[in-house]
């Protein structure tokens, strides 16, 4: 317990001495916490704040994030639709790397994290810490009621564990994001990560390991161990799209909003994708 | 006790329900027959002496257990039988009640199936039935929120909708969930009497021998390495005066009903100063299993499941319905499982 204290407090060193303003950032970042320091989700920011601190080195030093349009970012709540690679979600925690630092005001994101997170140890503690809940759609109306930033990947396992020749082709999206922005009348903003795809280029996927695992994917990788190369990164915010209609219309009607949303993303990602100068730098 | 009580008359009665409340604090009903009893099953249980401290002086109690009610207040009207047990009908048909508490639900892990099913399951249905035939127009059955079971892919905040899935991991919760549906069915059967299903969290305190506060005043709980689910506890007396609020009129339904929020099970630990044991999951549940079975722990496995997910519900409708808010903050409410 003395020593995990340590670890926590020297990690939030680091993470003040990389970027001094975060002290300042907390501070105006609005979030319920109760005397134990945690929100009704398990959210902890002091945790947060150790967590961050090597997700702020990967992204100053590592991946040397590149960040584009934060500022058309609307008030209040929002729906985050971002694509889904690299086979480990660093593409997330970019995303939310990003916000922290530097989107007005701070934001603390919520991502919608798989079903079977939860039933890994340490993993499910981390990720419920750092403000990450399971993604019941009960959850996400819930936080967004609260006016909470949801990061959602609607390709989910699809985009993650998709092999390299599939690289920045949207996979299949999932509807339930577009009954939610519809039904708790929130904005969308589709959100371009480029650079994600090249950190871990999967060449096969060894499913029957992935079912014996039990993991929703088993790639194999450069690194073997899906261990991130220093790819750069670049993320995109696009601008709002606001939706109208019954969040109980037919799946046809849905999939026409999510077709668009699917749409603006896939071109922003084309842009990015030929706009880069280079893979790695 | 007043056999000139007609459970004709108690319908008229029932209407001035208010009224009654006033006069029940008289404690010498009138004789006109005013049906303003309140029955309580399980009474003699710690949850139950802690309601009738709650309640006592301001309703006519009418206690119902088949263990004596030690420390009883000398005007509590107690009868000692089983609720399964005709004579326990007499109770109803003499007893000039508008109002049944029904926590008589017991859970030992140590009791056969059977014997657990017949009490639990059986007594509630011979109890309720018994509302119907004499007239009782209120009914609050004591349930749990351990009804929605824990599970990796539980919503953080489950509502009153949510499918009951305790029994799927948890065998013993059968009759737990059995109860709750029946009287979820009692419900709609009965609309001309208010059915209350309460579903509290775990409810803690100095005087309660149920798991989580068994469980929290252990020295070295044991912890589930790199677990550490989020967990919602209910002070004895708050859970107490959520079944007194259930009783107002108009009250009806099926409510969660929580305490004063949500907290890491590891900083409950730490609060109560615990020094908790990391064991593995995947070596806790076979090695609990043998403890249990030797007689040297008296958790069974399933247990574990609450150190390991969440199971932690919404209780904003309650909230909303009757205005109950918990009295004890989450620091009082922690350390009142040791009594502190």
């Amino acid at each position: 317990m003395r020593l995990s204290e340590r670890i926590l407090g020297g990690l939030r060193g680091w993470t003040f001495a990389m970027e001094p303003e975060i002290q300042e950032r907390l501070g105006r970042l609005a979030a319920a916490q109760n005397e134990f320091g945690v929100d009704p989700f398990g959210l902890d920011l002091e945790f947060t704040v150790a967590a961050l601190a090597p997700m702020v080195w990967l992204y100053k030093h590592y991946f040397r994030v590149e960040v584009e349009g934060l500022e058309g970012l609307p008030e209040g709540r929002l729906l985050l639709i971002a694509n889904h690679s690299g086979q480990l979600p660093f593409d997330g925690a970019m995303i939310g790397v990003s916000l922290f630092l530097h989107a007005e005001p701070p934001r603390a994101i919520r991502a919608m994290v798989e079903k079977w997170v939860p039933s890994l140890p340490y993993v499910s503690t981390f990720m419920a810490r750092a403000g990450q809940v399971v993604g019941t759609p009960e959850n996400c109306r819930r936080l967004l009621a609260a006016d909470e930033t949801i990061l959602v990947f609607p390709e989910g396992v699809r985009g993650i564990s998709k092999l390299y020749r599939d690289r920045y082709q949207l996979q299949e999206f999932g509807h339930g994001f577009m009954r939610l922005a519809l039904e708790t009348d929130t904005p969308v903003v589709p959100v371009a990560v480029i650079g994600a795809e090249e950190q871990a280029p999967a060449f096969v996927n060894v499913k029957p390991l992935a079912d014996l695992l039990a993991m929703p994917a088993f790639p194999i990788t450069p690194t073997i161990l899906p261990l991130p190369l220093p790819a750069k990164y670049r993320i995109r915010f696009g601008a709002p799209m606001r939706f109208t209609g019954r969040p109980d219309d037919d799946d046809e009607e849905l999939s026409q909003k999510v077709k668009s949303v699917k749409a603006e993303l896939q071109g922003m990602i084309n842009a990015g994708v030929q706009a880069r100068p280079h893979v790695f730098w | 006790m007043a056999a000139r009580a007609k459970a004709k008359g108690e319908g008229g009665a029932a209407a001035s329900a208010r009224d009654d409340r006033r006069e029940a604090s008289a404690a010498e009903a009138p004789g006109a027959g005013a049906a303003d009893g309140v029955a309580i099953t399980g009474i003699s249980g710690n949850l139950g002496r802690a309601l009738a401290k709650v309640l006592h002086g301001r309703e006519r109690l009418v206690g119902i257990d088949r263990r004596p009610f030690r420390g009883k207040p000398k005007d509590l009207e107690m009868h000692e039988v089983d609720i399964r047990r005709n004579k326990a009908e007499g109770v109803f048909r003499k007893g000039r009640l508008k109002a049944l508490i029904h926590m008589g639900i017991m859970h030992d892990p140590r009791m056969s199936t059977e014997d657990h099913h017949s009490f639990n399951v059986l007594g509630t249905t011979r109890v309720l039935d018994y509302c119907v035939r004499h007239g009782v127009r209120k009914v609050v059955v004591l349930s749990s929120a351990n009804v929605y079971g824990p599970s990796p892919d539980n919503s953080n905040f489950l509502t009153e909708d949510s499918p009951l899935m305790a029994s799927q991991r948890f065998s013993e919760m059968r009759d737990l969930i059995a109860v709750d549906m029946y009287a979820q069915s009692f419900f709609y059967r009965h609309p001309e009497i208010e059915t209350v299903v309460l579903r509290p969290v775990h409810v803690v305190g100095a005087a309660i021998k149920n798991a989580p506060s068994n469980y929290l005043r252990l020295p070295r709980p044991w912890a589930l390495m790199g677990f550490d689910p989020m967990v919602q506890l209910i002070h004895v007396e708050d859970a107490c005066r959520a079944m007194a609020a259930a009783l107002a009129p108009g009250v009806r339904g099926v409510y969660n009903v929580v305490g004063p929020g949500e907290v890491p099970l590891s900083a409950i630990l730490r609060e109560l100063g615990r020094d908790p044991v990391p064991v593995p999951h995947v070596i806790a549940r076979p090695l609990l299993r043998r403890l249990f079975d030797l007689h040297l722990s008296g958790f069974p496995p399933p247990e574990l499941d609450y150190l390991q997910w969440g199971c932690t519900v919404d209780g904003s409708r309650f909230v909303k319905d009757t205005g109950y808010a918990p009295r004890h903050t989450l620091k009082e409410t922690i350390h009142s499982v040791v009594g502190e």
